[in-house]
């Protein structure tokens, strides 16, 4: 047991936040970063990552590293939040983001959680913890969670959601979309027009006819016989 | 008075952002607004090229940043427009010489001066497309009826709405109606529906665009160009007018889809 984390991996708004202790020396923090990503390698390939390092000065040579430790599992590093100034130059020189303020992660992931944060813990029922996104998913956005997504929104072609659980898009999904990602056959997805360019359940996998579309109705898909079938939504 | 900063950008390259640049650049001109260019694109300069310009260059846009000279030296007064001013990009291939706080700075000296300042990216989403879109007050974006480029367009309308600049207005360019006709083209219709942002052009294909962009005389110069007649309409829209776009009907995207697919379902047709 420890007492205080070495390393942290987080879902925030727009990818995975990963905090790493201030003291803790780097190799030991290198080490448990591949550890935990390797254990759900699938689910954290091609997320992007934002590293709040905060007091701590990484200095270049070490950023690059841990640049391409998470480039060798698909993972891109695009930010860092930090307040040391070697740290600053380090990410500048690397071309990567910066801010020099403490992150607020919990502030700015007002809609977006990976869906197993304490404050779902205690609703009402089990299984309906998830997050909301309340706008277009536009090519290139991709959304990781290990509940429920809601979309308020498009979802479109080039853009990506993975969840544990089921899928739910209040406008149109032409983009790739996986609910049971971690292997619930039980898992649905359900959108007002459904022309997703992959639909996966849990192993199962679907595309779109290529018929010339048709009026716009919301459906569902699940597993039914091993198999996904797209029924209208009721 | 105050400039407005308008970034001309795409994600895919070659759309026709240089092209777009320099036309609306001269557009707004001829209608007597004070305009400055700057060509972004480092390592990559054209807008001079295309504006007729190339051999007035002495110093560019990292210059300027670098302290190497005064930003007046940088500016290359146009041949014809005495209010018309290009800042060209370095040929340096570090890209790193230039920051968004630099563009950001850069701009703010130029604004209480005129009336647009116009800002013509490099392609792609890195370092050079937060640089130009750092300072913006309005983002154009550039597409053409392909849908590679109407993706990486979706793409940068995300990334601007992350940052804040979002979403833009789109501007369709090589538009052959003919092939839209047919089917064989997207419509403007079929680009904003995905898309869902103002359109604020479409722009044909024109065969007068190319041997006008290498004369350096920009083909809105040109009274009987079509594609010349749609950047003058997209200047003037720009500076607030309402012109009104020709074929295409106005598509609400997201929302006035789900009202249609309610209405009809009510209907229960
Ligand atoms: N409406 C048009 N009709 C015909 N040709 C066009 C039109 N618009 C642009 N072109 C041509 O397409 C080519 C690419 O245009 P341009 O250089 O403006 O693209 P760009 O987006 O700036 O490219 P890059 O990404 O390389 O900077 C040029 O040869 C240009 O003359
Ligand atoms: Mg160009």
């Amino acid at each position: 047991m420890r007492g205080e984390q070495t390393v942290a991996i987080k879902g925030v708004q727009d990818g995975l936040l990963v905090t790493i202790s201030p003291t803790e020396e780097w190799s030991v923090l290198t080490t448990e970063l591949s550890a935990k990503i390797d254990q759900q390698a699938s689910f954290y390939s091609g997320a992007r990552v934002t590293l709040d390092a905060g007091e701590r000065p990484v200095p270049k040579d070490q950023l690059m590293g841990l640049k391409a430790l998470l480039e060798r599992r698909g993972i891109i590093l695009w930010a860092v939040s930090t307040e040391s100034q070697t740290t600053i130059d380090a990410a500048i020189a690397l071309d990567l983001r910066t801010s020099n303020v403490t992150a607020q992660p919990s502030a700015r992931a007002e809609t977006y959680d990976d869906g197993v944060a304490s404050t779902f813990s205690n609703v009402d029922e089990d299984g309906t913890t998830g997050i909301m996104i309340r706008r277009t998913l536009r090519s290139g956005r991709i959304v990781r969670s290990q509940g429920h997504v809601v979309v308020f929104g498009d979802v479109n072609p080039g853009a990506e959601i993975i969840a544990g659980g089921d899928v739910i898009v209040w406008g149109r999904l032409s983009g790739n979309v996986h609910a049971g990602a971690n292997g619930d056959e039980n898992a649905v997805v359900c959108a007002l027009d459904m022309i997703p360019t992959q639909l996966r359940i849990a192993g199962h996998i679907t595309t779109s006819p290529d018929e010339k579309r048709r009026k716009p109705r919301p459906e569902t898909a699940f597993i039914r016989d091993h198999r996904i079938v797209v029924d209208q939504w009721k | 008075m105050g400039a407005k900063v308008v970034t001309v950008t795409s994600g895919k390259g070659g759309v026709g952002k240089t092209t777009t640049t320099a036309n609306l650049g001269v557009a707004l001109a001829r209608m007597d607004k004070k305009v400055v260019v700057i060509d972004a694109d480092i390592g990559l300069r054209n807008l001079d090229v295309v504006m007729g310009l190339e051999n007035r260059i002495v110093y560019d846009l990292v210059d300027v940043i670098e302290g190497r000279c005064k930003l007046r030296q940088a500016m290359i007064k146009h041949k014809q427009f005495p209010e018309l001013y290009l800042i060209p990009a370095a040929q340096t291939r570090d890209k790193s010489a230039v920051s968004p706080s630099d563009m950001i700075q850069l701009t703010d000296q130029l604004r209480n001066e005129f009336d647009f300042i116009l800002i013509d990216s490099p392609a792609g989403i890195e370092r050079g497309f937060r640089n130009a879109v750092a300072a913006a007050d309005e983002v154009l974006i550039v597409t053409n009826p392909e849908v590679s480029a109407v993706r990486d367009a979706d793409r940068i309308i995300g990334l601007l709405e992350a940052e804040n600049k979002g979403p833009g207005q789109l501007i369709l360019n090589r538009v052959k109606s003919d092939m839209v006709k047919k089917g064989e083209m997207l419509s403007a219709d079929d680009v904003t529906d995905i898309l869902a942002i103002r359109l604020i052009g479409i722009v044909p294909e024109d065969e007068g665009v190319i041997p006008a962009s290498n004369s350096g005389n920009p083909v809105t110069l040109n009274e009987n160009s079509r594609a010349g007649a749609a950047f003058r309409d997209i200047a003037r829209r720009l500076m607030g007018e309402n012109i009104p776009l020709v074929p295409v009907e106005e598509n609400g995207g997201f929302l006035k889809r789900l009202s249609r697919l309610f209405a009809g379902s009510s209907n229960g047709s």
